[in-house]
């Protein structure tokens, strides 16, 4: 019974290896982690705090899929990597902040007044702890790494459902944002709390089609013919 | 060098309440965080926020002076539950969604101890809302965080006792660096991790800030006052939320018998808890008769977690756990300011401080109330701060880096110190846990003293620069003894039992105890005495 961690230090050569290490049956991976480092191997590193699935520190990739590692019990033969689409630091650890700012850019804060009674409509989506396993997740970032990502279009939903001004968030994500989205839903599957952010990005779609915008994949669809010369 | 006016340590939801409020008033804030801005203990807090109607602030005041059990200051409860309701508006204008009832209006609920119903809740994610709520706006007012930063020393002029910085090391480059600032709040959360094993905690709960606060020569207060929570599970000491038992779950021992009343306080519970694990007995938590499709409606984190951890399904099995280390009262001793006792400039908020709000003992609700109303104050008490001195030359730097050296090159590394972690842990729980004594107290003191001494023949293996979390975790447990044996001492020389401080060998209150227990430090060493009660 073992398992695989993908191990990564810059200043090392090669810089990435695989080890091996048996499994501590009965405990978590993130357990399983802490094993490793205490008694076999102190140079593992990785993430984690809150052992119970509300920090979303501990996120990694378990054989191709985003998982968290306080949530999740290896299995023989896993192999366990960083998660995608982040700068990797060392081994299990990379580069969260940079994913952040997305949150920056799509400006999901408050805006304008809060509607305190449709706070019933954003309960899943306020339940985001940004393990961005859903952006690890997303296809889009393989062919632009500055798309938005699910999460934070996720809270813009959240906040614009709740707030009297939706118009500074739903500008903020028309580059980069609700229309480079495939629709695919990776995002949904891999999320550890159940939030839905294809549902919200289409609802954001909705939104913005009544702010004015429209699908700019749309007007790119012409068939070949200058509708703008008339019939 | 980089300077700001306010430096914040800690960005849980003390810190980022601090620093919105800072901000607001003009101040130029960074905040710095030894992991990333969310993941604090607030993401854990499921149960709720006291807020009290015009109606309730005298009863609310009332429940927190009666739960203090004497410790509590009228001055600062009066602060926190005067300004209870504005703090929980504060967060719904910032779109923390709480929970509505059926007629549309905000849902609480009754929390034990409480006379009446002010608890607000978001489901049973009320801290991790808040938490996340409180990031967002951050980012919105363009608040400067510096991550992975992790605390080391305050810099402190000997002489004025005025704190004008920290210096930290930067764990993404491993260098020793420090930020200078007018003024400093310290946010740096609780000490249970020091029962390492057995907390609720996440990992890094070592109470950095009270020992960096001390070895700068302030004072910690109140250390031996430590709440544990009756339901974490047995292996792996994940909480079970209060909400099982509010639900109607109740407790068997390992002969089927039920030993206790479940909605007594937690301090209660956990004691005739601990006296049934004393006697090897197991203690349940039984919730079967509640039904899986009721349990999967009310308490999905709960049947997840049971799964995960225990391997069990609650629903048609006993649930076996224990009472852990959960909340600490104890913390940084300040002021009506919020100010760090025997410093200049040097505040104090949340859980890492003790403001005399919660005393010997916590009411629930009142905890994320206090990192909200208190983190407000401290950020504006902190702006009006006026510095007397200008950012003069200061050797701590030199000092820190040296250490961090030293660490690297002179530290043999001979014992292994995860070994001494855990073994600090079982020790502190089992002899200064829920039930206490003198002898117990005595051995714990003399092991953890003895680890003290031994502590530069322990050391790292992983000898990288960046991002070396083996170095982290030993500078972590360097922390945890020095916050331990104030522990342990306040738990040593109280010798009666109040709230949460349970001495099996003094069962009853005693009034010449009701004072506060003082800690500082005199060239190193760890001086300690009991101040009456203002």
């Amino acid at each position: 019974m073992k398992i695989t961690i993908k191990r990564f230090d810059k200043r090392k050569e090669p810089q990435s290896i695989d080890m091996n290490y048996p499994i501590f049956e009965g405990l978590t991976l993130l357990e399983n982690f802490i094993k490793i480092k205490t008694t076999i191997d102190p140079t593992l590193s990785f993430n984690g705090v809150c052992r119970s699935g509300v920090c979303g520190s501990c996120s990694i990739t378990v054989n191709g899929k985003a998982k968290l590692a306080c949530s999740y019990k290896p299995k023989d033969g896993d192999h366990i990597e960083p998660l995608s689409y982040h700068k990797v630091q060392r081994d299990l650890i990379v580069d969260k902040n940079k994913v952040h700012n997305t949150l920056e850019t799509s400006h999901a804060a408050m805006h304008g007044d809060v509607i305190v009674e449709n706070f019933p409509k954003v309960t899943i989506q306020s339940d985001c702890i940004l393990c961005n396993s859903c952006f690890a997740s997303c296809p889009v970032m393989a062919v632009n790494e500055n798309f938005i990502g699910p999460f934070a279009l996720s809270r813009v939903y959240k906040y614009i459902t709740i707030s009297s001004d939706s118009k500074t968030s739903i500008d903020a994500i028309q580059q980069n944002g609700v229309w480079d989205c495939t629709l695919c839903g990776e995002c949904t599957l891999a999320c550890p709390q159940g939030i839905d952010p294809k549902m919200d990005i289409m609802n954001l779609r909705s939104k913005s089609v009544q702010s004015g915008y429209m699908d700019p994949n749309m007007q790119n669809m012409n068939f070949g013919l200058d509708f703008t010369q008339g019939f | 060098m980089v300077v700001t006016d306010i430096l914040i340590i800690g960005s849980g939801g003390a810190g980022l309440s601090a620093a919105l409020r800072a901000k607001e008033l003009g101040a130029d804030v960074i905040v710095a965080t030894k992991t990333l801005p969310t993941n604090a203990n607030t993401c854990m807090a499921q149960g709720g926020f006291n807020a009290s109607s015009s109606e309730d602030i005298q009863t609310h005041i009332d429940d927190t002076l009666k739960s203090s059990r004497g410790l509590g200051s009228s001055t600062m409860i009066d602060l926190m539950c005067k300004s209870s309701k504005a703090s929980l508006d504060w967060l719904i204008n910032l779109g923390v969604p709480f929970s509505l009832d059926s007629n549309g209006d905000l849902a609480n609920r009754f929390m034990g101890g409480s006379t009446n119903k002010r608890t607000y809740y978001a489901e049973d994610y009320t801290g991790l809302k808040i938490l996340q709520g409180l990031y967002d706006e951050s980012l919105k007012r363009d608040i400067s965080f510096l991550t992975n930063r992790y605390l080391l020393n305050l810099i402190v002029d000997e002489e004025t006792k005025e704190v004008s910085g920290a210096t930290f090391l930067d764990i993404s480059s491993g260098n020793v660096e420090e930020v200078r600032a007018k003024s400093v709040i310290v946010a740096t959360g609780g000490y249970s991790g020091v029962y390492g094993g057995f907390t609720t905690n996440g990992f890094g709960s070592t109470g950095d800030g009270i020992a960096a606060v001390v070895r700068a020569g302030g004072v910690a207060s109140d250390l031996e006052f430590v709440q544990f929570h009756p339901t974490a599970l047995k292996k792996s000491s994940i909480l079970i939320s209060e909400a099982a038992r509010g639900e109607g779950g109740y407790f068997v021992n390992s002969d089927g018998v039920r030993f206790v009343d479940e909605l007594l306080p937690r301090d209660e519970v956990s004691r005739a808890i601990a006296k049934e694990l004393s006697q090897n007995k197991e203690v349940f938590l039984d919730v079967r008769h509640l039904g899986s499709e009721k349990l999967s409606h009310l308490l999905p984190q709960e049947l997840k977690l049971c799964k995960i951890h225990e391997n069990i399904d609650m629903a048609n099995e006993l649930i076996p756990i224990k009472s852990v280390a959960h909340y600490t009262m104890g913390g940084i001793e300040v002021d009506q300011k919020l100010q760090a006792g025997g410093l200049k400039g040097c505040f104090a908020a949340g859980e890492c401080s003790n403001a005399h709000i919660h005393g010997a003992n916590r009411l629930g609700g009142n905890s994320l109330l206090e990192i909200i109303s208190m983190g407000l104050v401290a950020g504006e008490n902190a702006v009006n701060y006026e510095s007397k001195s200008e950012f003069k030359e200061n050797s701590q730097l030199a000092k820190d880096k040296a250490f961090i050296n030293a660490v690297y090159h002179n530290f043999t590394n001979q014992i292994n110190f995860y070994e001494k972690r855990e073994f600090l842990g079982k020790i502190l729980y089992h002899n200064a846990g829920v039930i206490r004594n003198d002898t117990g107290l005595k051995g714990v003191l003399a092991a953890l003293r003895q680890m003290q001494r031994e502590f530069t023949f322990m050391g790292i293996s992983d000898k990288s620069k960046e991002f070396n979390t083996n170095l982290i975790d030993f500078i972590e447990f360097g922390n945890a003894l020095e916050v331990a044996e104030m522990l342990l001492v306040g738990a040593l020389h109280r010798n009666e039992s109040r709230g949460a401080h349970h001495r099996e060998d003094f069962p009853e209150l005693n009034d010449t105890f009701q004072s506060h227990s003082i800690f500082w430090k005199e060239d190193g060493v760890l001086c300690a005495e009991f101040k009456d009660v203002k």
